[in-house]
Parts: C-alpha cells; sequence; structure tokens
C-alpha cells in the first residue's frame, strides 16, 4: 500500500510517517503545494492525507486537481480548523474524509483502513485475525465461525482496537470513539473498564485467538495470541 | 434630576436672591425720591406762606391744620435764633380714610415784624406698608413671570439643542461591544457635540477594534496550538507503543498525554466559544430537547455508573425549538456532564422537561456556588482537575446566543434551569 502524506510541518510530517510506516505502508511526503502537485501527478497513490493550510498554496485546490484526475476518493483532509465551511467544501469535492488536528494517531489509523478497506478489490468491510472474523457494515463477529453476541459499545471498541491491532490505543481516543465526542472532559475513562472487562470475559469464553490487553496508564493494545 | 431641571433649580435660587437685594434697594431709592421731593413742595408751600403772611398779617391768625396745610405759633426770640428748618415724618388724622396717615411735616421759624413765629407745613405722603405690600405683589408676579418663562424656553429651546446629546446617550446606552460595529451619531452645528461626537466616535472605533483583535488573537492562538498539541500528542503515543518501556515509564507518559488532552479540550474550548460568539454555527433545525435529553443520558450512563450516580428524567412536557443541532447537543452534555462531575458518589441527577423549560438538579456539595460568578471563564473547582473551567461559560455563551435565560439556585441540591422562552 501506497500513501502520501502531504503536511508543511515537519515534525508532525515524521510522526505521521514513523506512525503509518509501522504499519508497513510505503510512505511518501510532501511538504509543498508544489512538491505534491508534482508526486499526485505522476504516481498512483491508495490513500492521500492532505492539509488544507499549505505554506504556496490551499490543499482544496490540490483537491480540486484531484477530482479532475478522478484520484479524489481516498482523500483524507486534516486540517487545523474545524471549520464547517472547509468540510463540507472538502466532501463536496469528493474527498473521503475530514480529521481535525489534534487527532490521535489510533484515530488516523482507523480512517486510513477504512479508505483502503473500501478501495480493495471485494468491497468487503471486514477485518480478520486469527480465529476471529469481523464484519464492519453488519456489525457481527465469528469466532472460529461461530457468532459472537456483542452488545454495541463492546463491538465499537473491539472493531476500533482490530483496526489498531497491536498498535497502543489512548483510551481517550477508545471514549471519544465509542461514546462520542460528548465524553471529552470526563478526564477519569474509569467507566470503559466495566465494558473492556465484559468484553474480555466474552472473548475468552468462546476461545478467541485474540487479546485485549492494558497497557498501564494510557489505553489498551489488540495482539494475536 | 435632569441637566434643564437643574439649570432652572440653581437659576432660581439666584434669580430669588438678585431680586430680593435689587427690592430692598429700589425701596430705599424709591422712598428717598418720594421725600426728597415732597420735601421740595414742603419748602416751597413755607415760601408762599411766608410770601403771603408778608402782604397779609391776618393768615398767622388763621392758619391751623383744621383748615390748611399749615400752622404757626408765636414763639420766643431766643428761641427763634436758633432754630433750623426740620423735615420729619408724622401721623394725622385725614376724614376721608377716617384714620390716622402718614404725613411729611416741615418745621421752620420765620421773622416777621421782629416777631418769631414757627411754622408747620405738611404733606401727604405714601403708605409705607401699602407700598411695600404692593411691591411685593409686583416682585412674585415678576419673579413667577421670569421663572415659568424660562421654564418653557428650556423645555423648548434647550431641548432642540440638547437633543444631539441626548440622542447619543440613548444610542450608547443600547451600545453592545460585541453585537455592534459602530455608533451613530447626528449632525450638529454645536462646538461642544461635535467634539463629544468625535470623541465618541474615535473611542468606540477604537474598541470594536481592539474587541475584534481580541477575538482574533484568541481564534488564532487556540488554532496555532493545534498542530503543536498534535505533533506531541502522536510522538508521546509513538513513544509509548515501544518495546521495553517499564509501567513507570507508561504511567508517566499517561500522565502527560492526560494533561496535553486537558489542554487540547481547553484550546477547543476556546474556540467553541469564540465560534459562538462570532456567530459562526448558522444552521438551524427544529429539535426535540426531550429526544435530545433522552439520548444523552444514555451517552453518560457509564460515566455516571461508575459513581454509582442515579439519573432521574422526568417529562411533564414537549418541547421543541429550532436551534443549531450542535450548540443543543453541546449545551445539554455540558449540564449533564456537570451535574456528574461535581456529584457525590451514590448521588443523584434529576432532569425535568417541562414546557419550554429544562431542569438539572444536583447532589453535590452542601453550599450553594457564587451564581455571578458559576457562568464566567475558568471559575472552577481547584480539586477538579480534569474540568477546563469554561463548560458552564458556553452553556451561557449558547443560551445568549438564542436568547434563553439560565438560572442556578441552590435548595438542598444544586438546580440549573433554562428557560428556552
Amino acid at each position: 500500500m501506497k500513501l502520501l502524506v502531504v503536511e508543511d510541518e515537519i515534525d508532525l510530517l515524521e510522526v505521521i510517517r514513523q506512525s503509518l510506516e509501522k504499519e508497513s505502508y510505503l510512505v511518501e511526503t510532501a511538504g509543498t503545494y508544489a512538491l505534491a502537485l508534482d508526486k499526485i501527478s505522476a504516481y498512483e497513490y491508495d490513500c492521500i492525507l492532505l492539509d488544507i493550510m499549505l505554506p504556496d498554496g490551499s490543499g482544496l485546490d490540490l483537491l480540486a486537481e484531484l477530482k479532475q484526475m478522478n484520484k479524489s476518493d481516498n482523500v483524507i483532509i486534516i486540517s487545523a480548523k474545524d471549520a464547517l465551511d472547509d468540510k463540507i467544501k472538502g466532501l463536496d469535492m469528493g474527498a473521503d474524509d475530514y480529521l481535525v488536528k489534534p487527532f490521535h494517531i489510533a484515530e488516523l489509523n482507523a480512517r486510513i483502513k477504512s479508505v483502503l478497506r473500501r478501495k480493495s478489490l471485494n468491497g468487503k468491510n471486514t477485518i480478520e485475525h486469527a480465529n476471529l472474523k469481523m464484519d464492519l457494515d453488519e456489525r457481527q463477529v465469528w469466532i472460529d465461525g461461530n457468532e459472537l453476541l456483542l452488545n454495541r459499545k463492546e463491538f465499537d471498541i473491539l472493531s476500533y482496537l482490530a483496526v489498531n491491532k497491536n498498535r497502543l490505543v489512548n483510551k481517550t481516543a477508545l471514549a471519544e470513539q465509542v461514546w462520542g465526542d460528548y465524553m471529552d472532559g470526563a478526564d477519569d475513562y474509569e467507566f470503559i473498564y466495566s465494558q473492556i472487562k465484559n468484553l474480555r470475559k466474552k472473548l475468552k469464553e468462546n476461545g478467541a485467538g485474540i487479546e485485549v490487553q492494558a497497557v498501564y496508564g494510557i489505553g489498551y493494545k489488540l495482539v494475536v495470541l | 434630576m435632569n441637566l434643564l431641571n437643574y439649570t432652572l433649580k440653581y437659576l432660581s435660587i439666584a434669580l430669588l436672591l438678585v431680586i430680593s437685594i435689587w427690592a430692598v434697594l429700589f425701596y430705599l431709592n424709591m422712598i428717598d425720591e418720594v421725600q426728597d421731593s415732597l420735601d421740595d413742595g414742603l419748602e416751597n408751600s413755607k415760601m408762599l406762606v411766608i410770601q403771603r403772611v408778608e402782604k397779609d398779617s391776618g393768615i398767622i391768625t388763621r392758619s391751623g391744620f383744621s383748615e390748611h396745610n399749615y400752622e404757626i405759633k408765636e414763639i420766643g426770640e431766643r428761641h427763634g435764633l436758633k432754630f433750623k428748618d426740620r423735615y420729619r415724618d408724622t401721623m394725622m388724622y385725614t376724614l376721608n380714610e377716617k384714620d390716622l396717615e402718614p404725613f411729611r411735616m416741615l418745621t421752620t421759624v420765620f421773622n416777621q415784624d421782629n416777631r418769631y413765629y414757627e411754622m408747620k407745613v405738611v404733606a401727604s405722603t405714601v403708605e409705607e406698608d401699602d407700598l411695600v405690600r404692593s411691591l411685593l405683589y409686583s416682585l412674585i408676579w415678576l419673579y413667577a413671570a421670569i421663572i415659568i418663562s424660562f421654564f418653557v424656553i428650556n423645555h423648548l429651546l434647550l431641548r432642540k439643542i440638547w437633543t444631539p446629546f441626548y440622542q447619543l446617550l440613548r444610542r450608547l446606552k443600547s451600545f453592545r461591544l460585541d453585537k455592534d460595529q459602530g455608533i451613530e451619531t447626528t449632525k450638529t452645528d454645536v462646538t461642544e457635540f461635535k467634539e463629544l461626537n468625535e470623541a465618541v466616535n474615535g473611542l468606540v472605533e477604537q474598541s470594536v477594534n481592539t474587541y475584534g483583535s481580541q477575538k482574533q488573537f484568541i481564534e488564532n492562538a487556540a488554532h496555532e496550538l493545534q498542530t503543536p498539541l498534535a505533533i506531541s500528542l502522536n510522538r508521546l503515543e509513538l513513544l509509548a507503543e515501544n518495546e521495553g518501556l517499564t509501567d513507570q515509564h507508561l504511567e508517566s507518559i499517561g500522565l502527560v498525554i492526560g494533561t496535553l488532552q486537558r489542554l487540547t479540550r481547553l484550546n477547543k474550548s476556546l474556540l467553541l466559544l469564540s465560534k459562538i460568539e462570532n456567530k459562526q454555527y448558522g444552521e438551524l433545525a427544529l429539535l426535540s430537547i426531550n429526544t435530545l435529553v433522552r439520548s444523552l443520558i444514555s451517552e453518560y450512563e457509564d460515566f455516571a455508573e461508575m459513581k454509582s450516580i442515579r439519573i432521574q428524567l422526568e417529562e411533564e412536557g414537549q418541547t421543541s425549538l429550532a436551534m443549531n443541532k450542535d450548540l443543543a447537543a453541546i449545551l445539554i452534555s455540558n449540564l449533564l456532564k456537570n451535574a456528574i462531575t461535581h456529584n457525590v458518589n451514590g448521588g443523584t441527577v434529576r432532569i425535568l422537561i417541562t414546557e419550554n423549560v429544562l431542569m438539572i438538579s444536583n447532589t453535590g456539595a452542601a453550599a450553594s456556588l457564587d451564581q455571578e460568578k458559576i457562568f464566567k471563564r475558568f471559575q472552577k473547582n481547584s480539586r477538579e482537575q480534569s474540568s477546563t473551567g469554561l463548560g458552564l461559560a458556553i452553556v451561557k455563551a449558547i443560551t445568549d446566543l438564542y436568547g434563553f435565560r439560565v438560572k442556578y439556585s441552590y435548595t438542598d441540591q444544586h438546580h440549573i434551569q433554562i428557560n428556552f422562552k
């Protein structure tokens, strides 16, 4: 999988690149509009992360170029501006998603995977790890072909962790994903713990080949046993 | 007391003083003039009588106040030689008034055929008490006339002159720094008002500009912070994924991540506040507060459960209104979060919805909070590390934007009531 990250902040670009390389993607970067335009004209990318504010142009103009080349459907806009106008414009121009800085790495991962899954040939929105299989559209989980019944929150937690397999997921990222944005401010995310506990119990009882590990003080990680 | 009546008050006091002093002087002057002219008349009468006496000495015996205005009697030589003319006021009986009336009397001495005679000549003079009274009455009338005409002039002319001033005052009263761009002044020919208008315009323009740039600054600062925050958070998240970190390392990283997230929330809240104040949430939708509250309660269930807090919802009426969907959710979730966060273990949160009123009551600290302060920015309980101190400020900003009324009260629980009408 080949990804392009267009971002003028060198530090952020570097962090994003490092994180994506952990997922074994081939990552190319561009810090300016001109460089980005060169790259998108010359190469094909599976997913493009696009910052709107660039020193020598607007990311939205790049998006327009991509749309003309019919390549805009795999673009995720990353912006410091949580402006509704930009969001609507970006999505109207064919961008797949809009992510506001600062974001969690897990969140970025999840969004990229979602774009990539949609692009994949079979078009099926499924994840498979060991003997676990999840259908994200139908919201179903199977272990060794037997359906595992989970409540809404358990499913959301499991799918988010599964998308970020082997990656440390911050509990705030998890809370925002599962409980919604309104939960931010509830600094102590202890309430996640009871849901995780139930989820672990169900996975273990049904002999799942994966496990949800707690990472002390930070969050959780899904690992294949 | 307004300006017009204020000047009138001092003017009437000053006028009363001036008129009184003037009246005394005028009276004394007039009396002096009257006496002067009476004395001249008496002098003339004296000379006429003396002339006549020279021709006809019989007049002396025929004189007397019963028939004439003079009386003559003989006096001794010694007495007569050292006599000088003397004027004085006296009272005499008059037939027409049937009473004693004031008279001016000249007492003189003349020599006729080496015999000395004393002569008294009288003339009726003014009654001083009558004079004083009539003078007083006319002065009262004069005073009243001046005051009334001044009052009328004041209210017609001065009011007209002061119109630009009052218009400016009205505009200044309704001026809102966060709403109005400037102030409109009326053209005037009066130099002072012109200067006032210019000064006010300058001041308002400067304030509006300063306010605008301050607001812009907060917004820009918050925006500019987003990227460094993103970099630090993501770097820490990457760092935490390194193998071989001890629990202690992880805990430290977790704490820093937590602090950065608090900063992120603070930043987002500031951005949200300035967006609300800049009216950047346009899109309205008709939404049911009841439905929204129900769905948000289910979001917060886990959070409340952790503190063993029971959330009770009582719906006594339906409230639907046109407002921005995101802001409505932020408004109610901030209130809910507030009621859960500042609660005690095993406490309750009671939500009452009646027609156009939402009331959230919660158990908590057993003391009333300062209702002036709780909706202000950064007013927070120092024990609550996690709160940004902006939650209720955001609530206030949203209610202000839509013209809702929000009120805090305390009985045995803390209540926050929003009136949507």
